[in-house]
């Protein structure tokens, strides 16, 4: 976006925010990686759920869930909680 | 939407389109951050939410970013219930003006545990007796987080918190949990409820059932806080899990008064041997690790006394004997 924002005096007194969050990417907070093997993945979306970040999202036309690494925190909650143990979290190397 | 045609399974919750979006800046594994996308997905229309200051404010709100698809308010600390009641009241001059278009907007206060065990207790007292038509939901990560860890009238007995410390003083917060649902159950308000995030069905349809309600409802969820519990960011939803396997945090709602175990209670009622040590949802949170060490044996103990109790007065309040 090239709108540039506005500073503290030309906003709304009420502070009105203008942007959405998806706007701002919280994906290179992570040092684990969850990668998920699509054999032991039974759709079951309890990831999808689970997940603080909305980072995990279900393509209904594919049939499959799709991991979002621009959101990702790498908290590791999908792997704890995924009932077939489908998910491992990778420690991301520099 | 009724409750019926939405069957609240993981499909309905992955397909509806977040409330609560991505990009907010709560910590990695954040409890609160699960329970409120999902809460949101529970909603049946036109909605708005209120909001006290605090983590949840905080980390959906950093100008110029709204984590917030739904039209929402944030004041002060202490205002949630009475933003609510303003909100409720102004909708309804509205309406009668013919300004408003919607049949019905729902609305929504979100607070933490300081905002009302605390400092929202008056604001969300006086909205309930005077009846406002809204859902109170209280997030309980057991201190004041957003701050740096102080402890609450929700924070549990014994936990380490920055102005609670484990060490040769004190073992940690002297006092109890104060029982904030059973205070609400007091006001005679239609409907108050518990819920845990694991137990994410049964959360979804509490907060439903809360929305459906004329007059006021009140929903305390627990929610895990991997920062402040020193716990493990992956096991927020595993510590919702065993809070309600070890009876420390059961499940049950209150219709017009009527207390009744929710099934994961229940079934521990009725087949007590099912019941947890509270070891097993101690263990692995820093802020109890004391109580592992040899000198923490009595208040372990004494931990395990207080929910026995409690678990059993709830018991007798829903006429479930053991
Ligand atoms: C009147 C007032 N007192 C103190 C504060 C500072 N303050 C901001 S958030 C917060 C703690 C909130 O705790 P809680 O309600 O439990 O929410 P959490 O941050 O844990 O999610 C405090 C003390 C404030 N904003 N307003
Ligand atoms: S929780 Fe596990 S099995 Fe279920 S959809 Fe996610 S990865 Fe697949
Ligand atoms: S690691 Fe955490 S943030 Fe990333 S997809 Fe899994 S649950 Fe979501
Ligand atoms: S401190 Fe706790 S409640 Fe606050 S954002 Fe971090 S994990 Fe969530
Ligand atoms: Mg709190």
């Amino acid at each position: 976006m090239t709108v540039k924002d506005k500073g503290w005096k030309e906003i709304a007194p009420a502070g009105v925010c203008s942007k959405a969050s998806t706007d701002f990417l919280t994906g290179d907070w992570k040092t684990y990686t969850p990668l998920r093997d699509p054999v032991k993945c039974t759709r079951c979306l309890l990831c999808v759920a689970f997940c603080p970040d909305g980072a995990i999202h279900w393509r209904p036309e594919k049939g499959d869930i799709e991991f979002d690494t621009r959101y990702c925190k790498g908290c590791g909650i999908c792997a704890n909680e995924c009932p077939t143990k489908a998910i491992t979290m990778k420690f991301e190397q520099e | 939407m009724a409750t019926e045609e939405w069957k609240f399974t993981t499909k309905d919750i992955a397909e509806k389109p977040d409330l609560f979006l991505s990009g907010h800046r709560a910590c990695a594994g954040c409890g609160p951050a699960t329970v409120l996308r999902m809460i949101m997905k529970a909603t049946r229309g036109p909605t708005i939410v209120t909001e006290a200051t605090g983590c949840m404010e905080v980390v959906s709100s950093i100008y110029p970013y709204t984590s917030w698809a739904v039209p929402w308010l944030h004041t002060a600390f202490e205002t949630a219930a009475a933003n609510a009641s303003g909100i409720e009241a102004a909708l309804k001059i509205l309406k009668k003006k013919g300004k408003v278009k919607y049949e019905h907007v729902d609305v929504i206060a979100l607070a933490g545990d300081g905002g009302t065990y605390d400092i929202g207790i008056q604001a969300l007292s006086g909205a309930v007796e005077r009846g406002h038509d809204f859902l109170f939901v209280l997030y309980d990560n057991e201190a004041y987080m957003n701050t740096g860890i102080q402890r609450s009238g929700g924070t549990p007995h014994g936990a380490a918190t920055t102005t609670s410390p484990a060490g040769t003083v004190i073992p940690g917060k002297l006092e109890y949990k104060k029982p904030i649902a059973e205070i609400m159950v007091a006001h005679e308000m239609p409907y108050v409820a518990t819920a845990s995030p694991y137990y994410w069905r049964d959360m979804l349809t509490k907060v439903r059932k809360g929305l459906e309600v004329e007059g006021p409802a009140f929903l305390h969820v627990f929610a895990p806080c991997p920062r402040g519990w020193r716990s493990d960011p992956a096991k927020s939803i595993e510590y919702s899990k065993l809070a309600v396997e070890t009876c420390v945090f059961p499940l049950w709602e209150s219709i017009n008064g009527q207390c009744q175990l929710s099934t994961p209670s229940k079934l521990i009622a009725l087949a007590p041997q099912k019941k947890k040590l509270v070891t097993e949802y101690l263990k692995g949170q820093g802020r109890f690790s004391h109580m592992f060490k040899p000198q923490g044996r009595k208040l372990l103990e004494e931990v395990q006394r207080v929910t026995d109790e409690r678990w059993q007065r709830l018991l007798s309040k829903c006429g479930m004997k053991q």
